[in-house]
């Protein structure tokens, strides 16, 4: 007879960490974190099988603020080490996170490719079209014409559109959140993390202190209307011809992962020295 | 204009709450949006002890207890010994977040007393007319009943928050003036 009592489930609370945030309050990345443990209660995934990976930037603070493992990288490189991590260690669920900045400019071509690969990941950027750390300059999905100091007149630069390089380079899953709907996005990310392959979420996350007009997001955000599709034609058309706020999973596909297979016996750390030893 | 909005809902906000089938689901999510409410609060209070306005984080930190003594008052009510399990599915607020919430993006770092109980007395009303709307649209006597008995609570609620209002000192003007300000203008 078995007398260990089942173990109690997972509350969001379990996934988060002592540290307090040090974003700016009001800050829609807050609400993003809610998200994330919210998410990872809803799909029961003990927090020490879970890695969070991110890169710089203020939204790239988030692995300190959860219980789970994290590894806070260099610059743009977050996709990067998250592959070879989930590659290594399929076991592992594992979530990259960042910014605009961090994952469309200086990791573009890493996010390319991450979508081209489909190694099953789940990559959440958190997107307040502005560089918020390094105090306000234009990101790759700043609007042309917006003025400011830094780019008087706007920069007059088209905006990235991250959806749709995302399914035109091969993402399994697309969807578009928005930070002021904590529990409708944990529920994408849920959705994102379940779904074999590489899994794309935009979070529109509100910089309050650089741009705080993005308070306005909160009237323009709606529910998609329709559900998701598994037609990449159908699916890059809604992206192209919405008005930015449609929120929801809007694709959500069937394309293989990226083969990984665990190591039948894992290295111990002093072969791993003799491995890497110059 | 101030740099704190009014809180409210977004576009999407479907005009009437759907009507909880029974007393336990709908008292799954009252305690649900006591919850909410006890996180937010929470949140902000971390949030205003990290930049160091520690008069609006204690506030917040009191609130976020009201918020927990009430979700506990709902346990008990209901003879529940843990909390009540919660659908997959999210419920069905009039809004993105439960009425009782306050937007995450309702506060600001140099806030005042006044603000937080602005928002207080914000989240409070909407939970009112929360709970007025079940009243009115509830199909089952048990459900309307202790809908009808929580907006009463609520509207006490109310009436404690603009008493805690007339306590405090009202904001100058320039309140959100910062000599040092993370965003510089000129």
């Amino acid at each position: 007879m078995n007398d260990i009592a089942p173990p109690a489930a997972l509350t969001a609370a379990n996934y988060k960490s002592a540290y307090k945030p040090i974003w700016c309050p009001g800050c829609g990345d807050f609400s993003v974190l809610s998200s994330v443990t919210k998410a990872l209660a809803k799909v029961q995934v003990p927090p020490h099988e879970v890695v969070v990976v991110s890169g710089i930037g203020c939204s790239s603070r988030i692995p300190a603020y959860t219980s789970c493992y994290g590894f806070h990288g260099v610059h743009g490189r977050a996709l990067a080490a998250g592959t070879g991590l989930k590659v290594a260690r399929p076991e592992l669920t594992v979530i990259v996170a960042g910014g605009d900045g961090d994952g469309y400019s200086i990791g573009g071509n890493h996010f390319l490719h991450a979508c081209r690969r489909n190694v099953d990941l789940t990559y959440i950027v958190m997107d307040n079209h502005v560089y918020g750390m390094t105090k306000g300059q234009a990101s790759p999905t700043t609007e042309p014409d917006w003025d400011n100091k830094l780019s008087p007149g706007g920069t007059g630069i088209r905006s990235f559109h991250p959806l749709v390089i995302a399914l035109a380079s091969g993402a399994n899953f697309v969807a578009r959140a928005f930070a002021g709907d904590p529990n409708g996005t944990a529920e994408i990310i849920a959705a994102g993390i379940r779904r074999p392959g590489f899994s794309f979420i935009e979070i529109l996350s509100p910089c309050i202190t650089f741009r705080p007009e993005q308070r306005e997001w909160k009237q323009y955000a709606h529910p998609a209307p329709v559900g998701p599709t598994d037609d990449p034609a159908r699916a890059a058309r809604r992206i192209m011809t919405d008005d930015g706020f449609n929120i929801g999973i809007l694709y959500a596909g069937d394309r293989k992962p990226y083969p990984t297979q665990a190591a039948e016996h894992p290295a111990s750390p002093a072969e791993l020295e003799t491995e890497f030893e110059l | 204009m101030s740099p704190v909005p009014k809180s409210g809902g977004s576009a999407a906000t479907p005009p009437t709450p759907n009507a909880p089938g029974t007393l336990d689901e709908f008292m799954a999510q009252a305690w649900a949006m006591e919850m909410e409410a006890v996180q937010r609060y929470s949140d902000f209070a971390d949030a205003m002890e990290t930049h160091n306005n520690l008069e609006v984080a204690a506030m917040f930190r009191t609130m976020a207890q009201y918020e927990g003594k009430h979700a506990v008052q709902i346990l008990e009510e209901m003879g529940w010994t843990e909390p009540p399990r919660l659908p997959e599915a999210n419920f069905a607020w009039p809004g993105f977040e439960a009425p009782e919430t306050a937007s995450f993006d309702d506060v600001h770092y140099l806030m005042q007393p006044w603000h937080a109980l602005q928002l207080a007395l914000a989240a409070e009303e909407r939970a009112e007319r929360f709970f007025g709307e079940i009243v009115r649209v509830a199909t089952v006597e048990s459900v309307r009943s202790a809908a009808r008995e929580l907006q009463a609570e609520e509207r006490e609620h109310v009436a404690l928050v603009k008493a805690w209002i007339e306590k405090v000192v009202k904001p100058d003007p320039d309140w959100a003036n910062d000599p040092d300000p993370a965003r510089y203008t000129d």
